[in-house]
């Protein structure tokens, strides 16, 4: 098995692909589901276990694990919403008569290890927006009832961005705490629980949603990629649909970090480092009517001084005519290293925390999930 | 008896499908699919959604014609009849 921080996982629109560090160089190690979207594939560092969520256009979302890094697959059963539950129409609607549809698993937005000591702990994120807990290693599943339940859902004030239902994309388990968790919702925003997910707290005070009337609603936001520092986990970020924001106190307050004047405000997707609460790394782009790459050039903004200035990272990328996007699962880090894949298919890496960059290749299906394992 | 065959794109996740039609006893849609669960276990996941309705991009006909109540599954199934399980032409 290779090291920690020695595969790149691809989840993309055409399988999923597996690559392997040899020799300073990235090699390929296998695909798998040829022609299957896969919206997110990631490997447990607690079990080495590789899984894979699977949005097959006809038949359903499904989910696959592999204990042998993907020679061999086994389909476990899915989620499933339980019978009788709804959602109304995909959009913000407080209205308790607007029309109810059935609750069924539409996307497998992200898949997550438990803590460190209960290895057979996992959770899944989902579209329309239900939380889902595994404790037998991820044979059954159940969902989560208090977020679901959460009376912010109830009342109506989640709802789809980007896709037609609310979608929970970041699911963070403190490292000191495994009963401690955030879970990041497009569009609710961020919840915490401090009881093992018995009860929920929302979590999005300072944050300011431009794409609605009263921009400063308690429920409502689109953050879309929520991440905590490992080594410091008061220290919180998110890349939201309306810039970048942090947070120093475990999500109370949210304090806007956008580059002024610069390409750091809209994207999708945001990293931390490990044990830097200060250094982050962002994929900007063009914002949200655009959606391409800032002035047609790849780059990644980084910032080591807690958001105060960013720097654009762009050696070894190009600069020009670029209409790539990062996806809010396509940038990852382990150690010094980072890598993203974008909407076009260009995978780039680094091994200087952004500083050059190289090409892994420029002909890959859509990237949505790029993850180290 | 129901005489089911299936779209070859199913062969994929369940190779003992291509030795289709399977021949199944069932008198509506639902406990045809039902029935085939049992046989194929996971099939029904594939065709239908968690509320039990069908995909909204699978087709099933029978005798040719496409099934009226895609929600609940009621439109029965009369002795010898054939039943098709497509995939909708859609993605890319």
């Amino acid at each position: 098995m290779a090291p920690p921080g020695d595969t790149l996982i691809l989840g993309t629109r055409k399988g999923l692909l597996l690559f392997e560090r040899r020799g300073g160089e990235w090699k390929p190690a296998g695909v798998s589901f040829l022609g299957i979207p896969i919206s997110y594939a990631m490997i447990d560092p607690r079990t080495g276990v590789l899984w894979a969520g699977q949005d097959h256009g006809h038949w359903g979302c499904k989910l696959s694990r592999s204990r042998d890094r993907g020679r061999t697959w086994e389909e476990v059963a899915a989620p499933k919403y339980p019978e009788g539950e709804v959602i109304r129409n995909s959009m913000m609607s407080v209205d308790p008569k607007a029309p109810e549809k059935p609750a069924t698993l539409r996307y497998i937005w992200c898949i997550a290890p438990g803590g460190e000591h209960e290895p057979q702990r996992l959770y899944l994120g989902t579209e329309p927006g239900g939380l889902f807990v595994s404790d037998d290693g991820g044979e059954t599943w159940a969902l989560n009832r208090p977020l679901w339940d959460h009376p912010s859902r109830l009342a109506g004030q989640w709802f789809g961005g980007g896709r037609d239902h609310a979608g929970i994309h970041s699911i963070l388990v403190d490292p000191n705490d495994s009963k401690r968790l955030f879970v990041g919702i497009s569009c609710a925003g961020t919840f915490e629980t401090a009881d093992g997910g018995a009860s929920w707290t929302v979590r999005n005070h300072g944050l300011r949603s431009n794409f609605l009337p009263e921009p400063n609603p308690e429920v409502g936001h689109d953050p879309h990629l929520v991440a905590m520092c490992p080594g410091s986990t008061k220290h919180l970020w998110q890349q939201n649909h309306c810039g970048i924001w942090k947070s120093e106190d475990g999500a109370r307050t949210w304090v806007n970090v956008s580059e002024n004047g610069g390409p750091a405000n809209f994207g999708f997707a945001v990293v931390v480092d490990e044990h830097d609460p200060k250094c982050a790394w962002v994929a900007p782009a063009v914002s949200d009517e655009c959606r391409v790459a800032v002035g047609g050039a790849l780059c990644i903004s980084r910032t080591t001084d807690g958001g105060r200035t960013w720097k654009a990272l762009r050696e070894g990328l190009p600069q020009e005519g670029c209409y790539d996007v990062v996806f809010r699962h396509g940038l990852d880090k382990a150690g010094d290293r980072l890598a993203f894949g974008t909407t076009t298919g260009n995978v780039f890496w680094s091994d200087d925390r952004g500083e050059r960059w190289r090409c892994l290749g420029h002909h890959f299906p859509l990237v949505y999930s790029l993850r180290f394992g | 008896m129901a005489r089911v065959e299936f779209t070859r794109h199913l062969h994929r996740f369940f190779p003992a499908l291509t030795d289709s039609p399977i021949e199944i006893e069932a008198s509506s849609v639902a406990e045809l699919i039902g029935a085939l669960d049992v046989r194929f276990p996971g099939l029904a996941g594939y065709l239908c959604d968690d509320s039990g309705s069908l995909r909204q991009h699978v087709n099933v006909f029978v005798n040719a014609l496409p099934v009226r109540d895609r929600l609940r599954l009621t439109d029965a199934l009369a002795p010898s009849c054939a039943v098709h399980i497509m995939q909708a032409l859609s993605g890319g």
